[in-house]
This record gives C-alpha cells, structure tokens and sequence, in this order.
C-alpha cells in the first residue's frame, strides 16, 4: 500500500541572483511502514524536499506538481486542513534538537501542546499523555522530567524529547531531518535504536547524510544530488550494487571504505550545468553526459538510475 | 556585582511598596481630609506634621492623596501602553505586511518630540487626570511596540517556531503560547520605563499647571507652593516643596532600582563573568 505518492514535484525561490531550483522534478513514494532514506550533500534540497511536503516553506516559494498522501493531493488542500493532517498524520522531527524546544517552556507542555492541539485532551490528560511519551522514549523518571525546562536536558535527550513530540499523536508518516545529527556515538547507537523501534508502526523518511543510519534503519535508499533523484533502490542493492558514480563516490567517502572523497564542489543551485549535473565531478563523463540531461531509468525491477553508463 | 544588584533591587521593590501601601490605604493614613481648612502657613507641629499651605490643608494630608493620583496615572498609563504595544510588536513582528503598516505609524508618532507635544496638547484641553492620561497614551505604546516587534523578528525563526508548526499550530497559537511568553521580560522592562517617564511627565505638566486642579497629584502640591511667594523668603519650601519633590524621586529611584536587578535577572549574558554565550 502506497502512503506517499510524490510526483512531478519542483521547489523553487525566487531570489535576486535568479531561481534557486532547490528539488528539481522528482518522483517518490514510501508506503506504509516502509522507511524510505532521503541521502545526499549539504545543500542538495533534502530539507526543502521536506518542508515542502509539511507545506511550511515561506510564501515566496513556487511548487509544482503532486503530493498524494492517503488519496488527497496535499498541495491543494486549504492552510487549516493541512494543519490538521501536520502532527496527527505526518509529522516531522526538525535537526538541531538544542534549538528546537522553547526554552522557556516545560518540556511535558511542548509534548502536550501536540495532543492538546489535535485531540483536545484536558490539560492533565494531555500531562499524563506527555509523561507516557517520555517512558516512551526511554527518558528516566519521566514523571519529574516532564515538569522540566529544555536547559535540564542533555542533547540526546532533547532529541527524545523531540522524538516524543512527533509521535505524540500517533502519525502516520514521520520525516526525520538528520535525526542523529550532533550526537555522539553511544548516544547516536541509543537513538537509532529508538527510531528503529518507531519505524515498526509506521512509515518514515529519514533524511540524512550518515550512510550508517541509513543502512541500519531504511528499507530503500533515494540519493539525491543538486535537487533530484539521482539512484534509487532497496538499501541493500545500493550498498552492494550501487549503479551511479556519485553513489559509489558517497559510499567510497566512507572511512571504512578509504576515504575518498568526490573531487570538486557541489554545483549552485541557481547556475546548474548543462546535460548531467554531476559530470563536472564524475570520472566516467563521455561528450553524451556533458549535453544531454539523462532520464531515470529502472535497470532492474525497482533499482532507478540516472545515468547514461549504468 | 550580582549582590549589589540583588540589594538595590530589594530596596527599590522596598520604597515602591511603602508608596503603593500609602496610595491605597491613603484614607487611613492621611492624618486630615486634604479639603479641610485650617488656619493657613502653619509650621510643623504635632496636629500637623507638615505644616498646612496658603488655603489652610494639611500638607502631609495632601501629599498622601496625591500618591494615589500620581501612583494611578502611572499605573493606568503604563498597563495600557504595554497591552497595546505589546499585542500590536506581537503582531507586527509576525506578519510582515500589517508589520509594515504598524512600524510606519510608530516612526511617526515617535519623530514627534514627545513632551513639548504633550505640553501644547495639555494647555488646550480641559485638564483632568483622564485627559492627562489619554494624552500620554498617545506615545506610550510606540517604544513596547517598536522594542516587541524587533524580539519577535528573531524569535519568529527560532526553530522551536518551526516545531510548533510541524504539530500543526495555527499562527495565532504560535504567537500565544511560544512567542509571548518569550518577550514578557522586555514587557516588564518597558513597564518600568514608561511608569517612569509618566510620573516625571505629569509631575512636569502639573508644575507648568497643566495638571488637574481637582485631582492633587504631588506634582499639584510642587506647584501650588511653587507659586506661593513666601516660599522664596522663608523656611517653608523645607515643609511644602520638598516633600513631594522628595516623593516623586524615591519613586523614579524605586522603579529604576526594580528595573535595574530586573535587567540582570532577565538577560543572564550579565551573570556569567566571561561575557556568557548561549548555549
């Protein structure tokens, strides 16, 4: 069963310097339980991709295309429907869990605040809910902790507590915006451990750029590069077979692999360059690559790829 | 540093809680009904403490009342200009547009030197301690209103904003619930600070008698013993002006005491030796 569909999906500002074209066409979809990982560079519109199925990007912003979560076209629903479906159906877990909790609040009232918003529980049902999450989410003694500040909190814990935030009200779908970001090891293995536990009942897009987390917890891997899908299949095909060079330039950047890391930069999201836009960087670009942009195209059943040597 | 700021704030929280008892238990604290006339220009004495002025009231009497006129208008003046300043920045930092419209008509009002203003307003209307107060409503909203909107601009693009939304929080939840009780510190401070410019405002305007002439504010009693002649050749202006003169500066001192430790309570980067940083 398909719980996301995205198609035809475009994100663009329009800037001084010209239109940043931050997700360029592309086409997803997750389904129910499955955890899809969203994996690229800094800067290649993984957040954006985000935030534009949340529908939280400034006015400004242009979309195209289709978001069909649950038989509804998302992008066309009024701004009060789509509070509605933001928390109770799909809800996302921002990065920078420091910055992300008001510090002047209780953390139990920014839990409850989710549950207060959609299910209208009293204040003390809405309490006593906040403090199951927070068992939930292993966070000790939780009774006494939910009548906590944010600046009681350790990071990783802070992370729980923004994990307990999203799962407040049962959602379907949770995007998870680098969800291990800025912690350290032990804390980092204790959170995945977490969201793999979150991933059971339901679906998850994880976007990331640690390859670890995504082989540990995703069903299938998209890889993204300056704004669209540039490989996309399960995550043990992109480990094992990984088609596109930019995937095999992620995976040998590894440390375990040697780190080596893929020559140049990055190309402006404003300034792409003509035919592939990763031939600058790619060792095996031919005269093809630099003129023609190349379609995605499926080498075996679910494996996409788009490049013109696969 | 942080001791002495804790003393002076102690102190101040002290004087203002002596004036705010006076003010309103004035009626059993003033020794003599302030309309009642004695026999005028008596020095101090035991029936009254401190002397009685040119009609015959009791000064002390007087000067007790008048803490209540003066305390009022303070107190009404600054609740109001925060309300209103504070849910017009509120609304002005959060939506642009609206934001744009607000902002200009603040610049405006504020370009218009404030007291002169109020002077040439006050000696046209009626004086009554409600025009008064109406008068400085005029400009006591912009300085919240301009200060709250320049906060919220920040604080609109804390990520924990952007939380509040992704739990499918409505703007106005956002600016109640996270927005507000982030910028109420700024409220308190700005309240202290128009209590201030109010008390000096109408104790300047009464003095010039612009003030209300019905409603004996301490500014009233400076001014009526301003205009008395004999202050100038004998001891009487250490009885009748000196007083409320002294009144209207412990004020001004107790509110900028409070304002003073209530700065360092709220902006912790004055608690860390090392200069602070946030975390």
């Amino acid at each position: 069963m398909t719980l996301l569909r995205i198609s035809d999906l475009k994100t663009q500002f329009p800037t001084p310097d010209g239109i940043v074209r931050a997700v360029d066409t592309i086409d997803l979809s997750i389904g129910e339980r499955e955890t899809l990982g969203l994996i690229g560079e800094t800067g290649c519109g993984k957040t954006v991709l985000g935030l534009t199925l949340m529908r939280l990007l400034q006015s400004s912003t242009k979309t195209e295309g289709t978001i069909i979560y649950k038989g509804t076209n998302l992008l066309k629903i009024s701004e009060a429907e789509m509070r509605r479906i933001r928390g109770e159906e799909i809800a996302m877990i921002l990065q920078n869990p420091t910055t992300s909790l008001n510090p002047v609040m209780r953390v139990g009232g920014q839990i409850a605040e989710a549950i207060r918003l959609h299910q209208g529980l009293s204040k003390r049902d809405a309490k006593e809910k906040a403090i199951e999450m927070l068992d939930a989410v292993r966070i000790p003694s939780p009774s006494i902790r939910v009548n906590e500040y944010p600046h009681e909190f350790s990071g990783g814990m802070k992370q729980r507590v923004m994990i307990a935030m999203g799962l407040a009200c049962n959602p379907s779908l949770i995007i998870a915006d680098e969800p291990t970001k800025g912690l350290d090891v032990t804390i980092k293995s204790q959170i995945m451990k977490l969201l793999k536990e979150v991933t059971e009942e339901r679906a998850m897009l994880i976007i990331t750029h640690d390859l670890g987390v995504a082989r540990e917890l995703c069903d299938r891997i998209a890889l993204m590069y300056a704004g669209e899908l540039v490989e996309y299949a399960t995550t043990g095909e992109i480990f094992e077979d990984p088609l596109h060079p930019y995937t095999r330039g992620f995976l040998g950047s590894l440390p375990s692999n040697g780190l080596v890391p893929i020559p140049g930069m990055s190309p402006s999201l404003i300034n792409l360059p003509d035919g592939c836009r990763f031939h600058p960087r790619c060792g095996h670009a031919t005269e093809l690559c630099r003129r023609k942009h190349p379609d995605m195209i499926e080498i075996e059943d679910g494996h996409f790829v788009r490049c013109f040597h696969a | 540093m942080i001791e002495g700021r804790k003393i002076l704030g102690s102190i101040g929280l002290g004087i203002l809680t002596i004036f705010v008892i006076v003010a309103v238990f004035a009626p059993y604290i003033a020794p003599h009904d302030p309309h009642q006339m004695y026999r005028p220009m008596e020095h101090p004495s035991s029936s009254h403490l401190l002397g009685t002025n040119d009609i015959g009231n009791d000064i002390l009497s007087e000067i007790v009342y008048g803490t209540r006129v003066s305390l009022f208008i303070a107190f009404v003046v600054s609740v109001i200009s925060m309300l209103v300043g504070t849910s017009l920045g509120l609304v002005a930092g959060y939506f642009d547009k609206v934001g744009f419209l607000i902002m200009r008509v603040v610049d405006v009002v504020l370009t218009i030197p404030r007291l002169p203003l109020i002077i040439v307003i006050a000696s046209f209307i009626r004086p009554s301690i409600w025009n008064l107060i109406a008068l400085f409503l005029i400009f006591g909203w912009t300085m919240p209103a301009r200060i709250i909107r320049s906060e919220v601009l920040t604080l609109r693009r804390r990520y924990y904003i952007d939380a509040t939304k992704m739990i499918g929080g409505s703007d106005f939840y956002i600016l109640w619930r996270h927005i507000l009780p982030n910028v109420i510190p700024l409220v308190v401070v700005q309240f202290i600070m128009e209590a201030i410019h109010v008390i000096l405002a109408e104790s300047g305007l009464c003095f010039l008698g612009l003030g209300d002439p019905v409603a004996m504010s301490w500014g009233m009693v400076f001014h009526y013993a301003f205009e008395c002649p004999i202050i100038y050749v004998s001891d009487v202006w250490m009885w009748w002006m000196l007083p409320p003169g002294l009144c209207i500066v412990f004020t001004v001192l107790g509110l900028t005491f409070v304002g003073y430790a209530l700065e360092e309570t709220f902006n912790p980067k004055l608690k860390n030796p090392f200069g602070g940083m946030e975390r």
